[in-house]
């Protein structure tokens, strides 16, 4: 029952008790920031670096918080304006940061497999912040967080995943997790972005979004990444939006205490109705409040937060 | 903190049988209550896991003498130890739940065994991050001595000398379904 391992890639990896452990951590350190002082010295000395190779807000901006609530000292380097502009290749950007002597890095890149090459090659904790198509692990922890906070239990929810399958690591990352501690899930969307495989991974698929909320208790709804589209996967993006998009009237036989999620950022108007992302059932903020607690979480575990005993006096 | 349990733990003689844990609960009450002048203005503080049991049993005997209900907090020393990532024998965090604000209040912090002192700083730490008290004071039910730091405690329940290879074991009626100490040394 604890992190022994050295890198966080994806939630495919990890066991139930893992993903448990994690989650129990988060759910003590969501305390501090919550307090007028939002910091303890756990992690104080220690050198965590934030490598992304792609845009992003939420989760550079929560790694950093993170690591600046455990008093760890954090850089993100953006690569659009570093050396990797001249031409460096990951492996050496990344031998040269651990020439630096940090204990993270935390990586965002656009294909997958990325952070597994650094994690072989480099002495750090590697850390994926998201990697290409593949997996986004502390999104997934931070969406079974509020899920768990928020229905008291994981195991025999019944969850939607609603829109760009294929593109999405969100999704593999989040239906690996609800599958580990017990959920069902079905994930909806367009034929052309639901990998034609997928049932392997356990999951229910439907094409309907009107058939599955009903019975539903959480719905992730997903964000349609017209960037990683290289080709036109549906004839629109009005019809898309009329058939998976989520609206008011869409919703009027969900369940009252149904909760829905977003990794963000959303489309609005595209995937969520403003009235809907803004409305009752909406968690979407939560979900970035609790990123903080999860990432700090994960930073603590496996920099030497790791569970043995009881201790002495 | 509690000592390790789940080791192997050879018990070689009980120090304290459950009605001197009950009178060393009873006498630390009064100490205090005569050291603060009662129960005005006063908080009680427990380290997790014994020392929440102690600090709730200490709040019960301060009602029943003073008929005053005396805030109690929990605190979680893990996120202040000095030997993270050092040590690979960190228990699981858990939660710090201090409800009220201790800034001016007489904190008393309780825990079980008073040892090496190093669980003591981590509170002190622990406590100011979330506020100024006006007193900080420390109960505990056995001092045994060993200090690595210069610390000690105001209110004693029973202080045991012991080596530095024993081991003491505090049993609660909460956490163990008696109460008792003893002493023993741990299977090599």
């Amino acid at each position: 029952m604890r992190l022994r391992r050295k890198d966080l890639i994806g939630i495919r990896d990890l066991t139930a008790e893992e993903i448990n452990l994690i989650l129990d951590t988060a759910e003590s350190l969501k305390e501090v920031s919550t307090r007028d002082i939002k910091k303890v010295p756990t992690l104080r000395g220690r050198t965590i670096v934030n490598l992304f190779y792609e845009a992003s807000t939420r989760t550079r901006t929560s790694f950093e918080l993170a690591a600046k609530r455990l008093s760890a000292d954090i850089i993100s380097i953006a690569t659009a304006i570093s050396s990797v502009t001249k031409g460096e290749t990951l492996k050496d950007t990344g031998k040269n940061i651990e020439a630096m002597n940090p204990d993270i890095i935390i990586i965002r890149h656009p294909h997958s497999g990325a952070p597994e090459i650094l994690a072989k090659s480099l002495r750090p904790a590697i850390v994926n912040a998201g990697d290409g198509a593949h997996e986004h692990p502390s999104q997934a922890l931070l969406d079974l967080f509020t899920i768990r906070e928020k229905k008291k239990k994981i195991a025999g929810l019944k969850v939607a995943i609603v829109g760009d399958i294929t593109h999405s690591r969100v999704a593999r990352s989040d239906i690996y997790a609800l599958l580990k501690l017990g959920a069902s899930v079905t994930v909806v969307g367009p034929a052309t972005l639901i990998p034609a495989d997928i049932e392997k991974m356990g999951v229910k698929v439907s094409y309907r979004l009107e058939d599955v909320i009903p019975e539903c208790d959480v719905i992730i709804m997903l964000r349609i990444q017209l960037e990683r589209m290289t080709q036109n996967l549906f004839p629109s993006i009005r019809e898309y939006s009329r058939i998976f998009g989520l609206n008011k009237d869409k919703l009027k036989d969900a369940k009252s205490d149904l909760i829905i999620m977003h990794p963000g950022p959303i489309n609005r108007g595209i995937e969520l109705d403003s009235e809907v992302a803004d409305g009752p059932y909406s968690v979407i903020l939560e979900q970035v409040t609790n990123g903080i607690a999860v990432r700090m979480a994960i930073l603590y575990l496996l920099l030497g937060g790791r569970e043995e005993s009881e201790s002495t006096n | 903190m509690g000592l390790i349990y789940n080791m192997a733990f050879i018990e070689k003689r009980e120090l304290l049988n459950s009605q001197s844990v009950e009178r060393a609960i009873t006498r630390i009450t009064h100490e205090i209550l005569e050291k603060n002048k009662g129960a005005l203005n006063l908080a009680l503080i427990g380290i997790r896991t014994r020392g929440i049991h102690l600090a709730k049993r200490i709040a019960l005997k301060i009602e029943d003498i003073e008929k005053i209900k005396v805030p109690i907090g929990v605190i979680d020393i893990t996120l202040y130890r000095d030997d993270i990532g050092i040590s690979e024998d960190h228990p699981r965090l858990q939660k710090t739940e201090i409800p009220f604000s201790i800034t001016d209040k007489t904190i008393v912090l309780i825990d079980d065994v008073l040892f090496t002192g190093r669980t003591i700083r981590a509170a002190l730490d622990a406590i100011i991050d979330l506020g100024r008290p006006r007193f900080v004071r420390l109960a505990v039910l056995i001092d045994r001595g060993n200090r690595e730091l210069p610390i000690q405690a105001n209110f004693v329940g029973r202080e045991l000398p012991t080596t530095r290879e024993e081991k003491i074991q505090v049993q609660l009626l909460e956490t163990d379904g008696i109460d008792r100490v003893v002493l023993g040394e741990e299977r090599k």
